[in-house]
């Protein structure tokens, strides 16, 4: 299963403007730009925030660049981000990590899935500032010194790809997988990738390199025969 | 075929050179190249399906905060659908570039817009060029006297079958960065021909072809919508040129949804006869379908009219007439093989309905009528493999609520592919470097290079590094029509003959290949050995054949299509990656499920808008999906080289459709075969709520059609070498 943010109400976090401060709500403050001339949309960024700083009910950040600490593949790193920056732009753009991809940026593809602890998110539907506090592994944390893993492997060996732009969101799905259960079955493999598409449809190679990795045999259905040899020919 | 007969790595699985790379996230792709001091670019689209635009003022954008350079479409024009470019500016961030975006003033005048064939065939229309009706004038071919053979026939069956507009959507979005230096540019382009990029850069910033280099390491996948240079890359061109700077300009995936391309839809009313044995005796077609636009009459729009007809079942008496239809969307464009997808939902459906009238199996009938010996036997071996015999039953006879059904159908496609050049160099300590300026889309090209120069050569192809996707590499052709493989093998192979011949000549070691290879190459000296190859006939071909077989179980309550079973039986010829070829046919076979089952691109009437530009509505196949795959490769060396990255994508959705008539008992003739035209088809929805036109509307729309004025036909993909679809 894939989560789009981290769980809620989790202060390790340190997410930002998840819990309102007495008195007036965001819901309230924003309700109450509708009923004057001025149409929230219309609003500069910062006149919302300076009005929700205002009100009390929130503790406001950016909307100009603010410190953004994240601890990717091991390594504290520190970012100054506006705070609408996402965790996958951060990552591609910031931190030069570019094997998380945007084919969509709309939780719909999983091409840019990375593990956050060790739950598999959607990056580009997570502000960076909400990543704070967790530990940040991206495809390129996986193999260590150079040594693919063996799931990473078994890709390659059984051709688990093609274009290989949604390689790294499935790799990241499969490797959260194999952590938390090892030898997974085909149908829990299939239902781990339900969150990621590959448009090349490599699946059936996919589900084989997860399913090797884990002790399973997939059967392979492929057969290679000579047009001479063939009994009906 | 010269190809060796006892080969050592053709034909074997190699894993691709580039997965450890891709499989790391350390493959760069266009999307993840970021020179120092690069610049974001956005794009401002039309909000309108059709508008007159007057004036665009970028003056705001051009002084906003980040941003290095704003431009605008020049003069008065009008836009054609909604998301066509209007302006573009580059700034330091992505969101200062979008920000800046909506300072841009439109002065714009709104046209009356239609989106829709049904809506765009009638008189009264809007016009979506002015000066001239919707439809164009039709292509029309006649053979033999069509009338008298429909009526000494003694079976007839008539139907129209309709197919959807289907987007591309590879997962790496269509993009550029561009970088001035100098008088120079270097571009790194998404992009199925790094040529053909090149020359199109140089002609859009008028500067001479020698002074732009394009590279493309690795692609995200193009499938046809990555050959043509698109408005984007034009105007990141332009913004690099205007700002001195890097600008980079990767579309979101919604813009891939409105203006980079996609399959045409059809509109296909087919009429087909056989005598008593199930011999055809005629076929009549008329259809129409829109590419788009349709600005220029000559724009081929993807192919609309290009569908073959009849398809590989040829007839003696055939009336066909096609013609394009223009609405307010974006342009069609090539999508893995134009033209046939199309061509076979219609006839594959209508031979089978013909095959039940005739009380004959849809098998036979098919063997009976393919002039094709090679795919004659395929349907044998597949009905065999497949246990058609035991599987095939009365349509609608399955019992119960959840109905199996199976269908087959067949295929062809031209491939072939000519005209790469190559160079081998080799260097005194036995290293190989092959240069090749083709592009692996992730069609595993790269690999294929490797493989060839690994057995002509008697090496590993790990000891062989590959370099491809660069102008300064000797040219290769674009990637399209399956043409890489046959075009890019044969100079390789050429290549290393003459490399062979040079180190022979050079070290006096007679067979310079496997254990005297060192010695030999320590004779080289400091300059290396360069030897330069181009493609030569006889080593690769075209005309390749392959049939699909699938097995399906639909809910007759929810009206959900389930594939149990795709079996592929697909002429290869000389297989050079068995790995990479059989995941090429994976992925065209589930690609076609979704061409038969879930993808459709969907257009408001009234907004104009794509209401389904991105994927949580636009359906792709997906790992829940996926049924049981059978490949059977026909490994025939001596046929020479064959690409099959677009043959196994053609007959997939007419296999599916088959197998859900015979589960059924009833046909749905429409793509996709969601679950309402399911529920229809079978009478459980009321009456007028199913998503299909009126039979009346659609009737006069071929009237139409019929009577428009005839036009000779176009050639189909000029001077590609390979034989037709035979």
């Amino acid at each position: 299963m894939k989560r789009a943010s981290p769980q809620k109400g989790s202060p390790a976090r340190g997410v930002p403007g998840a819990v309102a401060a007495a008195g007036v709500s965001r819901r309230d403050f924003l309700k109450s730009l509708g009923t004057t001339a001025i149409s929230a949309a219309a609003m500069s960024a910062g006149g919302v925030a300076a009005g929700l700083e205002q009100t009390g009910t929130e503790r406001v950040y950016g909307p100009g660049p603010v410190p953004v600490i994240l601890s990717i593949n091991g390594e504290k790193r520190i970012f100054q981000l506006e705070p609408r920056v996402t965790l996958l732009e951060a990552l591609r753009d910031q931190a030069g990590l570019t094997g998380a991809k945007e084919p969509c940026d709309r939780a719909t593809c999983g091409g840019c899935t990375v593990l956050l602890d060790d739950l598999p998110v959607y990056a580009c539907s997570l502000l960076a500032i909400e990543a704070q506090g967790a530990e940040i592994t991206t495809i390129e944390g996986l193999a260590k010194d150079g040594r693919l893993t063996k799931l990473q492997q078994a890709f390659v060996a059984k051709d688990g790809l093609q274009c290989g732009y949604c390689t790294p969101g499935m790799v990241m799905t499969l490797t959260a997988l194999l952590r938390r259960n090892p030898h997974p079955t085909e149908a829990e493999v299939r239902k781990a990738c339900s969150g990621n598409l590959c448009r090349c449809g490599s699946y059936p190679r996919i589900f084989a390199a997860a399913l090797e990795t884990g002790g399973a045999k997939a059967t392979s259905r492929l057969e290679v025969i000579t047009l001479h040899d063939h009994a009906v020919a | 075929m010269p190809w060796p007969s006892a080969s050592k790595h053709l034909g074997k699985p190699t894993p691709r050179l580039d997965g450890p790379a891709k499989v790391a996230g350390r493959a760069k792709y266009t999307t993840d190249v970021a020179p120092a001091g690069v610049l974001y670019g956005a794009i401002l689209r039309s909000r309108w399906p059709a508008a007159r635009i007057r004036f665009i003022n970028v003056e705001k954008a051009r002084t906003a905060p980040g941003i290095r350079a704003a431009l605008a479409v020049p003069g008065e024009f009008v836009v054609h659908f909604y998301g066509q470019e209007l302006a573009a500016v580059a700034g330091v961030t992505r969101q200062a570039a979008l920000d800046a975006l909506s300072l841009i003033e439109v002065d714009a005048s709104p046209l009356p817009f239609v989106v829709n064939e049904l809506e765009a065939i009638q008189p009264d229309a809007p016009r979506v060029v002015p000066e001239r009706a919707n439809l164009l004038p039709a292509e029309t071919a006649a053979t033999g006297d069509v009338a008298a053979a429909f009526a000494a026939a003694a079976a007839v069956v008539e139907d129209t079958f309709t197919t959807q507009v289907e987007i591309h959507h590879p997962l790496e979005p269509h993009g550029d960065i561009v970088v001035p230096e100098g008088d120079e540019y270097t571009a790194w382009c998404s992009t199925q021909g790094v040529f053909d990029s090149r020359n199109d850069v140089a002609n859009i910033l008028g500067v001479p072809q020698n002074k732009v280099r394009v590279i493309c390491e690795h692609m995200g996948g193009g499938f046809g919508s990555k050959i043509e240079t698109w408005g984007n890359r034009g105007l990141c061109a332009w913004l690099a040129k205007v700002a001195g700077a890097p600008v980079k300009l990767i579309l979101t995936r919604f813009e891939q949804a409105l203006s980079v391309g996609n399959r045409p839809s059809s509109f296909q009313k087919l009429k087909l006869a056989a005598d008593a044995s199930g011999k055809l005796t005629a076929f009549e077609m008329t259809l129409f379908g829109t590419g788009g636009p349709v600005v220029d009459p000559a724009d081929p729009g993807g192919g609309v009219v290009f569908v073959p007809a009849p398809y590989i079942y040829p007839a003696p008496n055939t009336r066909v007439k096609k013609s394009k239809l223009a609405v307010n969307a974006g342009r069609g464009t090539w999508m893995r093989a134009p033209g046939h997808p199309v061509a076979s939902f219609g006839m594959e459906s209508i031979l089978d309905e013909l095959a039940v009238k005739l009380g004959m199996d849809p098998v036979e009938i098919r063997v009976l009528n393919d002039p094709h010996e090679i795919r004659r036997k395929e349907y044998r071996m597949a009905a065999a493999r497949f246990g058609w015999k035991d599987k095939y039953r009365t349509p609608g006879s399955s019992p119960g609520p959840l109905k199996r059904g199976v269908g087959c159908a067949g295929a062809g496609w031209m491939s072939g592919g000519e005209g790469t050049q190559a160079e081998v160099q080799v260097n005194s300590d036995g290293t190989v470097e092959v240069r090749c300026g083709t592009q692996d889309l992730g069609t595993g090209s790269r690999t294929v290079v490797a493989v060839v120069a690994a057995e002509m050569l008697g090496l590993e192809p790990a000891q062989i590094t590959v370099r491809v996707g660069d102008t300064r590499l000797p040219p290769s052709g674009l990637s399209g029509g399956s043409a890489t493989t046959a075009s890019v093998g044969p100079a390789i192979y050429d290549a290393c003959e003459k490399t062979l011949a040079e180190l022979k000549k050079l070290s006096g070691v007679d067979d310079p290949r496997g254990a005297r290879w060192l010695e030999a190459c320590a004779k080289i000296g400091p300059n290396s050995l360069v030897v330069a190859g181009r493609w030569r006939e006889g080593l690769s071909t075209g005309g390749a054949g392959g049939v699909q077989f699938a097995e399906v179980e639909v809910d007759t309550d929810t009206g959900f299509v389930k594939v149990r079973k795709i079996l592929c039986v697909q002429d290869v010829g000389t297989v050079v990656n068995k790995l990479t070829c059989e995941s090429q046919l994976n992925g065209g076979i589930i690609m076609g499920m979704g061409y038969a089952l879930y993808e459709q691109r969907i257009m408001d009437s009234r907004s104009g808008v794509v209401l389904n530009p991105n994927f949580e509505t636009y359906k792709l196949t997906g790992a829940a999906d996926i049924p049981e795959i059978d490949l059977l490769l026909l490994d025939m060396p001596e046929r020479g080289i064959i690409g099959v990255g677009e043959p196994a994508t053609v007959p997939t959705a007419a296999a599916i459709a088959n197998a859900v008539a015979n589960a059924l008992g009833v046909r749905v003739t429409s793509l996709p075969i969601t679950p309402d035209k399911v529920l229809a088809a079978l009478g459980k929805l009321p009456a007028g709520a199913g998503a299909g036109a009126g039979d009346a509307v659609l009737e006069q729309a071929f009237t139409r059609v019929a009577q428009a004025p005839a036009t000779p036909a176009t050639p189909f993909f000029t001077g590609r070498r390979g034989r037709a679809y035979a």
